[in-house]
């Protein structure tokens, strides 16, 4: 009875101690992953205030594109542009009448922040003026955001569904 | 009048599924047969009529009615006959519609076995089933009706409404606006059903277990009754997957067919606890252990195929900004949240009852081991959803928005997937019960040494990479484990039967189909394994603007820019299509038309690649969508994905050995009345 009993306890720490093993080793496995590939999201002024402290770290920029600073080789494949700074939030967007008005609003301010993006790859068809772009990569030393992808939303492709060749019918 | 009468089916629809709830509940706790008959005849009706309302909205599409507001957005005159019917799925009202369809089907059929045996179980199957229609046919009706007309108000806007708006006149527009282009190809037109099926046919083995709690039934009966329905959600659901993956690499143009986004994550979480679910069943059927456990993971199993539906539809065809503003995502989460609250409350209720008979005793045995791949595939669904959620997390916490990207997944998943590999190898070794590292030792020993050799031969060709070595190591440890377990089964067939290999192997098979499948399975998703490894780890890419008749190299290949022409296609494209001839050294190796198509009247393009595909390597060649380049330059992008072709065909042996393992067997049948 007695040596039964303690096997019993002695056979599930076993396993207590087991599963603990390969939940650390799922904890460590995530934290370990999140610290090394976390990306930050950020606009184009928080960017420009915490400087060159994010200098090589994994960075998002969400901003609107300026049309007249797009310079494409299609030989060499190098595109630049510069982004000028939105605000990330949803409500203020909506606050400032819709995205494609802050996107606006953003391009024509002359006092805005800017910043500019180096690409090396296609030039985009949505990379046009006012535009929002969404561009991953890192902060150079230099200043320049250097952008391993590209990802553009036109505010216009995204307005409610209406019947473009409507005749009276009914 | 036809999409009335599909709106009147509806509404009479969702009151019968509402009637079908409360008779099961007065039946059973009234045990008046009566009721519980009532109920079942009444969910039984769902079928004919959710048919009839589908068929009207297929006929609706077919015709082309564009005052129909779901029917203009995904067809137009323009598109052939079988992409205006699997148009029914093309967007998110019709695939709720699909949805309930199913559901309604699969209730029925379950519903028209005799249940002689298993009487108390009905109500509640009933039950869980008939909530799980109601709530998505509430949404057709209030949220996303398929038979919802354009009007034009007095203000002079467009909106899409059932019923006419104070003043507004009906509109009819001449053409639809036409499947979203990239739904236009025949991987995206099975992809969402077999997607479906497998989330639906989960609700059954749902329904069983929830039934098993409420009457308070803590043996494996449920589970028997619903193994076969299991294995068909399972199998479903593997190939949603699968096509999903496909049609990623052959329509996205970007090289890969994964991409971690949260669509593709919250398709993968059910299978994960799905799959975990088709393991653990058998230690309660053999040992009747972790009954708790099932429970539990057949209730997150549930809660992740809807919060599946939802997303991957809203995702996929609506952007995120018409998703956000959409009523249906807070009934979604209502749903899921009350749904799962009262399963696992249920689960609480009869947690004593649900004990375990036996205990574990070694962590060797096979069933430490099925315990072992279960925390695992858990592991891999804690990673999926924490990369989901974290933005939301971080931003909460630190007010800074993070986000993780497929680094994140792949760092974090890929021991978790090795160690799932290695299981996969040694768990077919163990025995159940007592058992040892000296048993298990003796027993591996054996595929052991061949494997050993693997990463020795790689090293020598030139494979350094220490991922690679581990992965191609214990991808052949498993190939070598089973088919030692062939032949040893093969060989005492043959002792006791003195019959030649073949009829011994198809006897074996045949007597123990589980089993056999089972390992047929593994054998397929170890072939799948080297077709991921060889594209994650050793994809090769590079870009450049050729003129016609310059070059670019890649892997020892070079590829030739011939031509390119321009031409508008017959459904209202307008195409681009390059030549290129691929070289390897001075020998010619066929040709290759990468193509950028523009659809005119949605402004949507669409790049298709120029895929040369053999056992060995894929030459997968994008043509670069472009502006304002002369017709004698085009920029291009050319990946050399290794070994991915191998992803393909485990999928086909996938299927293989489901068949194999889903194939009735006969004395069974008839001693379990399975249905």
């Amino acid at each position: 009875m007695q040596k039964s009993l303690q096997t019993g306890i002695q056979g599930r720490a076993k396993f207590i101690v087991g599963g603990l093993l390969i939940l650390a080793a799922v904890i460590y496995l995530i934290v370990s992953a999140t610290q090394a590939n976390a990306e930050f999201f950020m606009t184009v002024n928080e960017l420009k205030s915490k400087g060159n402290s994010l200098v090589d770290r994994s960075l998002r920029i969400s901003g609107a594109v300026i049309g007249d600073s797009i310079h494409y080789d299609p030989q060499t494949m190098n595109l630049t542009f510069e982004i000028a700074h939105v605000p990330g939030d949803n409500a203020a967007i909506e606050m400032g009448g819709g995205l494609a008005a802050v996107l606006h609003k953003a391009v024509t301010d002359p006092m805005r922040a800017r910043l500019t993006i180096v690409y090396n790859g296609p030039k985009p068809d949505l990379l046009r003026d006012e535009a929002q772009a969404i561009v991953t990569g890192h902060l150079g030393e230099d200043g320049i955001f250097y952008a391993d992808e590209l990802l553009l939303k036109c505010p216009t492709k995204y307005q409610e569904a209406i019947p473009s060749q409507v005749v009276n019918g009914n | 009048m036809l999409a009335q009468s599909g709106f009147g089916v509806f509404v009479l629809t969702f009151l019968l599924a509402l009637f079908s709830v409360g008779a099961a509940v007065v039946g059973y706790f009234d045990k008046s047969d009566r009721w519980v008959e009532a109920a079942r005849r009444a969910m039984q009706l769902t079928f004919p009529l959710i048919s009839l309302a589908t068929l009207m909205l297929a006929y609706l599409l077919v015709t082309g009615h564009y005052e129909l507001q779901y029917v203009y957005s995904v067809t137009s005159n323009d598109m052939p006959f079988y992409l205006k019917l699997t148009a029914l799925w093309g967007g998110q009202a019709g695939s709720l519609v699909l949805w309930s369809w199913l559901m309604s089907a699969f209730a029925s059929a379950v519903t028209l076995r005799k249940w002689e045996r298993d009487r108390e179980l009905l109500p509640w199957v009933i039950v869980v089933t008939s909530v799980t229609l109601a709530f998505f046919l509430s949404l057709t009706i209030l949220y996303e009706n398929p038979f919802a007309r354009w009007w034009q108000t007095t203000g002079g806007d467009f909106v899409p409404r059932m019923f006419a708006p104070a003043g507004a006149v009906p509109i009819t527009p001449a053409d639809g606006q036409g499947l979203n282009p990239l739904l236009r190809h025949p991987g995206m037109i099975i992809h969402p059903p077999m997607l479906y099926l497998g989330f639906v046919a989960f609700v059954i083995p749902y329904a069983f277990a929830i039934a098993a709690l409420v009457t308070g039934r803590s043996d494996d009966r449920w589970i028997r009754l619903t193994r076969r329905w299991t294995l068909v959600a399972w199998l479903f659901l593997s190939l949603g997957l699968v096509l999903g993956m496909r049609w990623a690499y052959d329509v996205l143009g970007w090289g890969g067919y994964w991409g971690w986004d949260p669509v593709e994550i919250s398709a993968l979480m059910p299978w994960l606890t799905g799959t975990a679910f088709l393991h653990s069943v058998m230690i309660q059927e053999k040992r009747g252990m972790f009954k708790q456990w099932n429970m539990l993971l057949i209730i997150l199993t549930y809660a992740l195929v809807i919060f599946g539906t939802f997303l991957t539809r809203s995702g996929v065809l609506s952007s995120v900004h018409a998703f956000s503003q959409s009523a249906i995502g807070p009934m979604f989460f209502a749903f899921i949240g009350i749904t799962f609250v009262t399963s696992v409350a249920l689960l609480i209720y009869r947690w004593k009852d649900l004990r375990a008979e036996v205990e574990m005793k070694s962590l060797f045995s096979r069933e430490a081991l099925f315990l072992l791949n279960n925390l695992l595939f858990m592991g891999v669904l804690i990673v999926c959803f924490w990369g989901v959620i974290f933005p939301l997390i971080s931003e909460l916490v630190t007010g800074q928005k993070v986000t993780v990207g497929p680094p994140f997944y792949l760092r974090a998943n890929g021991p978790l997937f090795g160690a799932l590999l290695a299981l996969m190898g040694i768990a077919p070794l163990s025995a159940w019960g007592r058992s040892t590292y000296k048993t298990l030792g003796r027993a591996l020993w054996k595929p052991s040494i061949p494997s050993a050799i693997v990463p020795v031969v790689l090293a020598i060709l030139g494979v350094h990479n220490w991922i690679a070595l581990v992965g191609f190591t214990l991808v052949a440890f498993v190939i070598f484990v089973t088919l030692f377990e062939f032949w040893r089964g093969v060989r005492s067939q043959q002792k006791k039967q003195k019959v030649n290999f073949l009829v011994a192997l198809w006897q074996l098979a045949g007597r123990n189909h589980r089993r056999y499948g089972g390992y047929l399975i593994h054998l397929s998703m170890v072939v799948m394994a080297i077709g991921i490894l060889g594209i994650e780890l050793y994809q090769t890419t590079t870009q450049k603007t050729l003129a016609v008749g310059e070059d670019i190299q890649i892997a020892g290949y070079t590829l030739r820019f011939d031509s390119l022409a321009q031409f508008p296609y017959t459904d209202g494209r307008i195409v681009t299509r390059a030549a290129l001839s691929v070289f390897r050294g001075d020998k010619f190796l066929g040709n290759l038309y990468p193509r950028y198509d523009y659809y005119t009247a949605s402004g949507q393009p669409m790049t298709i690649a120029g895929v040369r595909s053999t056992l060995a390597d894929d030459l997968y060649v994008v043509l670069v969508n472009w502006e304002n380049v002369s017709a004698a330059q085009a920029p291009f992008k050319v990946y050399h994905n290794p070994l991915v072709n191998w992803l393909w065909i485990g999928s086909l042996m996938f299927i293989f050995g489901f068949l194999v393992a889903a194939w009735p067997e006969r004395e069974d049948e008839k001693r379990e009345g399975k249905i």
